[in-house]
């Protein structure tokens, strides 16, 4: 069957992380079987599935697979910690639904445009207030620290959220690896500028008008924060270039913008980097950027929002949104004394 | 060469199809899952701009007609005008039924504190009192107080691109040119509606 269906009953496959189902069927084969289910109507015998039956007709489910980028499978672990019950949003629709703005500011995008992406050769410089500046290139980024599952929610500024299997490492392990210095209150990250591979650099109709290279940045605590994650995977492969290949941030206490993908740069610092979505508005969009029901964005609600998940258009959900997107045990401490409503 | 009565009618079904033709067309994107992994928002801009060209298109007509001396040409615009409130009503049922969930009372707050979609109310408000008064009976019926009534397409010309602005995160260009667009047909009618403003 497909992917998404030994997610949802909190069982680990055996040894489901050793082999993709792409890597022991032959693509073309693969590809064809998915059809014939869909043909058949057999995607509803995944009807243990809530949501699955009512999508009936409108169900775009799982049969479009036309990515041309080339993604690996991982080896990693599954701490307990991070096995969140919430089922998982499926990969087609991760993949294909991304606020990505070098790619373009519609959600199908960067999927549509960022197949050609190249991550070979790759290079993640980490600097700034440190020991010893690190430079990472691709083969590193998978090898060099132990990888591990982690299912995140993710919840964009938008209002629509997700739950996502990513795999990576936590940002903290690096960070001690380059050894922060005392004087280091901040990290910065960039986003890598190509413009001849991303079309909204080059056109700022594209891009949204943003000032590209897209930058984000933590305090030195949220960093180092057990929940900080530097994904390099998703659903047990490499990253697609439209989640952010071959490395992204994942901070799942914090809106989505706050993830920011494709990293070339870490740079720890003695004060408060700029940010892009601050940049561009920031009366709308604060440096924290904390998850929070309570404040609302200038033009609509974050009480609540559209958790996408399985099955066609009329399956999803409205739920309310959780402060600190539900980590509040994991993170509420570091903002004790933080006026949240001053800095949002 | 002047527009007959029966290249009205041909004109009229030519209209007929290239203003259902957008909305088969979505239908076949999602259906073939081509408008994204979560189609929802990609529902709600395309309807949405679906209302906006078609206004567009109708507020076009009589400026058109005036230049071109083709004065059964303004008989399209209740045509174009019932287009405008097809794409507005699938632009509103597709927000209230695929992204808020059916949440009325979410709705209301929705409504109430946010100013654009408070925008998008109006305008939509206006299209519905226009579209039901757009049946000849009613326009008999009503005499002057039809075209006072109609004038209000003006305000939505203005509502509506505002509403567009006013939404998007950060991609401006696009909607300000709406804006332009919107505000110089409008201004095309600028001498019929300073009756309107307060006299000094």
């Amino acid at each position: 069957m497909t992917h998404h269906t030994r997610f949802t009953k909190g069982i680990k496959r055996q040894s489901a992380w050793d082999l993709a189902d792409n890597q022991v069927t032959p693509e073309s084969v693969f590809k064809d079987r998915r059809s014939i289910v869909k043909a058949l109507g057999l995607g509803a015998l995944g009807a243990s599935i809530p949501g699955y039956v009512q999508a009936g007709l409108f169900d775009f489910g799982s049969n479009k697979s036309t990515s041309t980028f080339t993604t690996s499978p991982l080896q990693f672990s599954q701490p307990k910690a991070f096995a969140i019950p919430d089922p998982l949003t499926p990969e087609n629709k991760i993949t294909r639904h991304n606020n990505f703005y070098e790619f373009g500011t519609s959600k199908q995008d960067p999927f549509d445009n960022a197949q050609a992406f190249k991550v070979n050769p790759w290079s993640l410089q980490i600097d700034g207030l440190v020991d010893k500046p690190i430079t990472l290139d691709l083969d590193d980024l998978t090898k060099r620290f132990a990888l591990e599952e982690r299912r995140y929610r993710l919840r964009c500024v938008e209002a629509w959220s997700m739950v996502v299997p990513w795999v990576g490492f936590s940002l903290a392990s690096l960070l001690t690896e380059a050894g922060v210095q005392s004087s280091a209150t901040h990290v910065a990250f960039e986003t890598l500028f190509d413009p001849e591979q991303m079309p909204g650099q080059k056109n700022r109709l594209m891009g949204g008008g943003i000032h590209y290279p897209y930058v984000e940045g933590l305090t030195l605590q949220e960093a180092m924060n057990p929940l900080a994650f530097l994904a390099v995977g998703l659903y047990g492969k490499t990253l697609p270039p439209q989640n952010g290949a071959p490395i992204r941030l994942v901070v799942p206490w914090k809106y989505g913008f706050k993830s920011i993908k494709s990293i070339v740069k870490i740079h720890l610092m003695d004060k408060q980097p700029p940010t892009s979505w601050n940049q561009l508005a920031s009366h709308e969009y604060g440096f924290y950027a904390n998850v929070n029901p309570e404040v609302d964005h200038p033009r609509w609600s974050q009480a609540s929002e559209r958790s996408i998940g399985e099955g066609g258009l009329f399956s999803a959900k409205r739920i309310p949104t959780q402060m600190f997107n539900g980590y509040g045990d994991q993170v509420a401490g570091l903002y004790k004394h933080l006026d949240l409503r001053k800095y949002y | 060469m002047r527009l007959t009565p029966r290249g009205l009618w041909w004109l009229k079904g030519g209209l007929h199809i290239a203003f259902t033709l957008p909305i088969l067309y979505l239908v076949y994107l999602v259906l073939t899952d081509n408008a994204g992994g979560d189609p929802v928002q990609y529902i709600i801009h395309y309807t949405g701009m679906g209302a906006l060209n078609s206004l567009l298109a109708a507020l076009a007509v009589s400026p058109l007609a005036k230049y071109l001396k083709q004065g059964l040409l303004l008989q399209t615009r209740r045509l174009i005008g019932l287009y405008v409130f097809a794409y507005a009503t699938l632009h509103i049922a597709a927000f209230i039924s695929l992204d808020l969930l059916f949440a009325w009372g979410f709705l209301l707050e929705e409504v109430i504190k946010r100013p654009y979609i408070l925008l998008g109310a109006l305008a939509y408000t206006i299209l519905l009192l226009l579209s039901v008064t757009s049946f000849m009976v009613v326009k008999k019926k009503m005499g002057k107080r039809w075209q006072q009534l109609h004038n209000w397409v003006y305000l939505v010309a203005l509502l509506a691109p505002i509403h567009f602005y006013w939404s998007v995160k950060s991609e401006i260009i696009e909607p300000s040119i709406y804006i332009v667009i919107c505000a110089a047909l409008v201004y095309l009618r600028k001498q019929k509606l300073v009756k309107y403003l307060p006299k000094r």
